[in-house]
């Protein structure tokens, strides 16, 4: 089992939302404070976890005409689970995501690796594909929160350090417009641009040490 | 008479100020997948008119008649999602049959519908915003229109941008997105838009 690699791929060259581009409803709609993205990262991660392992379980049992349907209600389920759990525990959390908690169901990396990965893999590699998964998509989540709160608000950590966050421009200097729809578009399209440049020269290296040997 | 009114500013608000993609990003993956072509963009956009309605109706029913009836309300995002899905495969198999045409121009969209976050999104804000039977249906009809106002809109821009000059990093994908930004802050001037007092 090479974690390593497969945490590598979750992070850049697969991330699910920068790479594989799926996912993107809730990345551009949540991603205001800290505080929303930290939340929705986890809620992601633990349910793309939960859903994988008992995917990978059921795989053998389920029959392959119906498995979409059956893929969506073991997700809905765990989803459901994790609303009234956050409803209980964490109000203000779920008061702020609002309808987008209900809406992992059909968020399309669930889904997709489920398809992609849970379906033909074993139970703990398929634990394992969801915690990386999880964390890039968490990650993602986290820059597009960090730029956007800095840019918008002008302070850090909304939610997470004290209800206000840390300042750190002036408030008379941040441009709303970043919080606003527009800037999940904008900040997302800059972020996507910029990990396709990376990943570009990562290959070019790659091709490099492969020409010296 | 006010229910005329109030209608109406259920549509223009689901239409204009908040629209679904670009407003309250719901959809954006039909959005940006099948928006390369203005008359599929438009087909598209057909495609989730009809359903959203349908659902709309489906759930509510659902909502009010079965789940409220048995105290089982926590269980609305399983059987959403059931419900659109059987919808959505049943206006499938009734068009093949009945209306050919109409099913050669939607059919290869339909499947792709049950995974809308629109189509759930819109059931799950007619709940939520309380809304009655017909208030319902027209809120996932007209927010179906503002789909497909914003797909067809993207799709005009987008198929300029296929051969624009922009750094590599930006080629594709991320053009893309910046241009429905561009797209979403025309469509901010809309917000606040009240027509009746």
């Amino acid at each position: 089992m090479n974690f390593k690699k497969q945490l590598k791929e979750g992070l850049l060259t697969n991330n699910p939302v920068l790479s594989q581009l799926l996912g993107m409803c809730s990345t551009m709609a949540i991603t205001t404070t800290l505080f929303n993205g930290l939340g929705m990262g986890l809620s992601v991660t633990i349910i793309l976890i939960c859903s994988n392992v008992v995917i990978s379980a059921l795989r053998k049992i389920i029959p392959d005409k119906i498995r979409i349907a059956a893929y969506i209600v073991v997700i809905a389920g765990f989803v459901t689970m994790v609303d009234l759990l956050l409803k209980a525990y964490v109000p203000a959390l779920s008061d702020s995501l609002g309808v987008f908690i209900p809406l992992i169901v059909v968020n399309c990396i669930i889904l997709g690796r489920a398809e992609a990965f849970a379906s033909k893999n074993g139970v703990l590699a398929s634990a394992v594909d969801g915690l990386t998964q999880g964390i890039g998509y968490t990650a993602a989540l986290v820059v597009m929160c960090i730029i956007r709160e800095f840019l918008g608000s002008g302070t850090f950590g909304k939610g997470v350090l004290g209800a206000d966050g840390v300042r750190i421009l002036p408030a008379d200097y941040p441009a709303l417009l970043v919080i606003l729809p527009v800037g999940g578009f904008l900040t997302l399209g800059c972020l996507i641009a910029l990990t396709q440049w990376i990943n570009r020269k990562l290959a070019e290296k790659e091709r490099e040490k492969e020409a010296v040997k | 008479m006010s229910t005329f009114v109030a209608l109406f500013t259920i549509s223009l608000n689901a239409i204009l100020a908040e629209n679904f993609i670009l407003v309250k990003f719901l959809g954006i993956c039909p959005f940006m997948g099948v928006s390369k072509k203005t008359d599929t963009a438009f087909g598209m956009g057909l495609a989730v008119i009809f359903v959203m309605g349908l659902a709309s109706a489906a759930t509510w029913a659902v909502n009010e008649f079965l789940l409220v009836r048995l105290n089982l309300e926590y269980m609305q995002t399983v059987v959403f999602i059931l419900v659109i899905a059987a919808l959505v495969q049943f206006v499938e198999m009734f068009l093949q049959k009945a209306l050919p045409a109409l099913y050669q121009a939607l059919g290869i969209y339909l499947p792709l519908i049950t995974t809308n976050c629109a189509v759930l999104g819109v059931a799950l804000l007619n709940i939520q915003n309380g809304y009655t039977f017909i208030e319902s249906v027209i809120y996932g009809v007209t927010g179906g229109v503002g789909f497909t106002l914003a797909i067809v809109l993207f799709s005009s821009v987008r198929e300029r941008l296929e051969d624009c000059d922009c750094p590599k990093a930006f080629k594709g994908f991320p053009l893309a997105l910046i241009a429905a930004g561009l797209l979403a802050l025309s469509f901010l001037g809309f917000s606040g838009f009240k027509v009746f007092g």
